[in-house]
């Protein structure tokens, strides 16, 4: 066994690609930054919406590979090995991602209605969440969230990189006993989060499965980001002698279930405030289905879900590497667009419309974030390397 | 007069076996033989080109047409048979009309899996050659069969006979019809 965990280790050429990578990836994102500071002077109202949505993106990729991390640790499975070194460097982007909540936090007054006394003193229905939307518990909730995340990370990167030098005796079981509380945190603060820094957008409204629909939103983003990763690292050693069809089909089958999963729960909502007809629910999709963004939700319908729904029932496609990767990343061009149509509207009052802060934010923040990542996933190797079950994963799909 | 054969059979001491006759019978230009084993063999599988079968076609055309009969069904209650004005809502409320459309085109779906299934296999099948080999009972317990069809352009009785032999069987036997 521990011969063959020094195989493990990113090779010569592997290393290589990544440091390329993050220099243009720290270019890419320092350039678009730079540019949108420049917007934040000139036009913040802008660019406290287009940051929030962009980060909201790049945080559900991390929380989404974090839940992964955890889930794999309570069902076990071949997938779950090849994917978690990458799911533990992205988890350990969180520290970045929450010195970035800043400029979200500064951009309360322009973001949120009922931040502003006026507004609340003027509006029955705001007064009545007065007690939960206020601008100090606002700043604690996010404070406990990002509390919670970190200790969930730090845990789980540590114990594994204890299980690395001291074997699975005792730290498996841990990892996988706390998995299970993980999630469960998981959950809960996905929840409140989209509560406090999406849904609030429109005070008036809400809706119950709003949460859930974040949570289908970051598994299904995080899993096509790592299907694409995946795909990259397999042309170097030495995932090029541990990945096989196989692996990836799984993968494969898990972002077909996230694009259901996904669907399910936006149909559900829709469906629920359609046929209830009621004036306190519907104006937030009248405001969506108006001005033009009628068609960004058809495009929503037929992009992030037929598309890939039908495509994706394919075997064989699942076992190709580059056709995933392609569906994969137009997954995540489809998780921007949605984003997109459930922040943008409620500013935008409808008319359709995208200012360039809505391109140089994710790319700035994409940037820095996939620099900081790559720097994390150089740091260890690429497979846990005294995994009680790392012999079947590897022989997952050899036969 | 010369008895027809179903077919010539050889019986195998183990999985290894079974797998490589199946590949050297494919090898040979055979197409069409079945391997008979007491468990599930994954290599066999792939050795008989199993995977390719038409079973995800028909599985596909059960959810569609469950789904169009979802769809269909409601619009002919709500519009043509029975319309009621609910509430101020269209006639054509298509949203509601989604879940059931998509519940009958799971059970679509999943009935043409079974018979589907069922049909490719030739089930239900009263009656099967391979039973008249007397040995063949040990299919069940701990031996392995290959059995190549009479109906396959390239079989000849006694070249058949001969080219099993060479795979290192137990026993090669005709199979009665």
């Amino acid at each position: 066994m521990m011969a063959q965990s020094t195989d493990f280790a990113v090779s010569g050429e592997l290393l290589r690609d990544l440091r390329v990578w993050r220099s243009r990836a720290a270019i890419v994102g320092v350039a678009a930054l730079a540019v949108t500071a420049i917007g934040a002077i000139a036009w913040p109202a802008q660019f406290f919406r287009s940051y929030l949505w962009s980060y909201v993106f790049y945080l559900g990729v991390t929380l989404g590979s974090m839940a992964w991390l955890m889930l794999q640790y309570l069902s076990g499975g071949a997938w779950g090995m090849v994917i978690r070194r990458p799911c533990e460097a992205a988890t350990r982007t969180l520290p970045l991602l929450a010195i970035l909540f800043v400029p979200v936090g500064l951009g309360i007054s322009s973001l949120y209605r009922w931040s502003h006394a006026d507004v609340v003193a003027a509006d029955a229905i705001i007064r009545h969440k007065h007690a939960y939307l206020n601008v100090p518990f606002f700043l604690a909730r996010a404070a406990l969230y990002f509390a919670g995340w970190l200790v969930c990370s730090w845990y789980l990167n540590r114990w594994s990189s204890r299980e690395d030098r001291e074997g699975p005796a005792v730290v498996h079981r841990k990892l996988a006993t706390w998995a299970g509380p993980g999630l469960i945190f998981w959950a809960f603060s996905i929840t409140f989060m989209a509560v406090d820094w999406v849904l609030s957008l429109d005070p008036h409204w809400f809706s119950t499965i709003f949460g859930m629909l974040f949570m289908a939103g970051q598994g299904l983003s995080s899993m096509a980001f790592l299907i694409t990763l995946m795909v990259l690292l397999s042309y170097r050693r030495p995932m090029s002698d541990v990945l096989t069809p196989r692996h990836l089909h799984d993968l494969g089958k898990l972002l077909l279930a996230l694009v259901m999963v996904w669907a399910y729960f936006s149909f559900s909502q829709f469906l629920i405030i359609w046929s209830g007809n009621l004036p306190s629910e519907i104006p937030w999709y009248l405001e969506r289905l108006r001005g033009g963004w009628q068609y960004v939700g058809l495009a929503l319908v037929l992009g992030h879900f037929a598309l890939p729904f039908a495509l994706l029932l394919s075997r064989d496609l699942k076992r190709d590497f580059k056709l995933l990767a392609g569906i994969a990343i137009f997954i995540l061009f489809m998780r921007y667009v949605d984003l997109y149509w459930l922040v943008a509207p409620d500013f935008l009052k409808g008319s359709l419309g995208v200012s360039w802060m809505d391109f140089t934010a994710p790319a700035g923040l994409g940037g820095i974030w996939l620099a900081y990542f790559l720097l994390q996933l150089e740091m260890l190797p690429l497979m846990p390397l005294r995994d009680p079950h790392l012999e079947e994963a590897l022989q997952h799909g050899r036969e | 007069m010369i008895k027809p054969v179903y077919g010539v059979i050889a019986e195998f001491d183990s999985p290894t076996a079974l797998v490589n006759a199946a590949r050297a019978t494919r090898e040979k230009g055979f197409r069409r033989f079945d391997a008979y084993s007491p468990f599930p063999i994954e290599e066999l599988t792939d050795a008989l080109h199993l995977h390719k079968n038409k079973l995800p076609v028909i599985v596909l055309i059960g959810g569609i047409v469950g789904g169009l009969t979802g769809y269909l069904m409601q619009y002919y209650v709500t519009v043509i048979h029975f319309p009621i004005n609910v509430a101020g809502r269209p006639l054509h409320s298509w949203p509601m009309y989604i879940v059931i459309a998509f519940e009958l085109t799971i059970l679509f779906a999943a009935i043409s899996a079974v018979l589907g299934m069922l049909a490719l296999c030739g089930l239900p099948m009263p009656y099967h050659p391979v039973f008249n080999v007397p040995r063949f009972a040990f299919a069940s317990r701990n031996r392995f069969f290959l059995c190549i069809v009479a109906t396959d352009p390239l079989f000849d009785r006694e070249k058949t006979c001969d080219f099993l032999q060479t795979l290192g069987p137990r026993e090669v036997s005709e199979v009665a019809p």
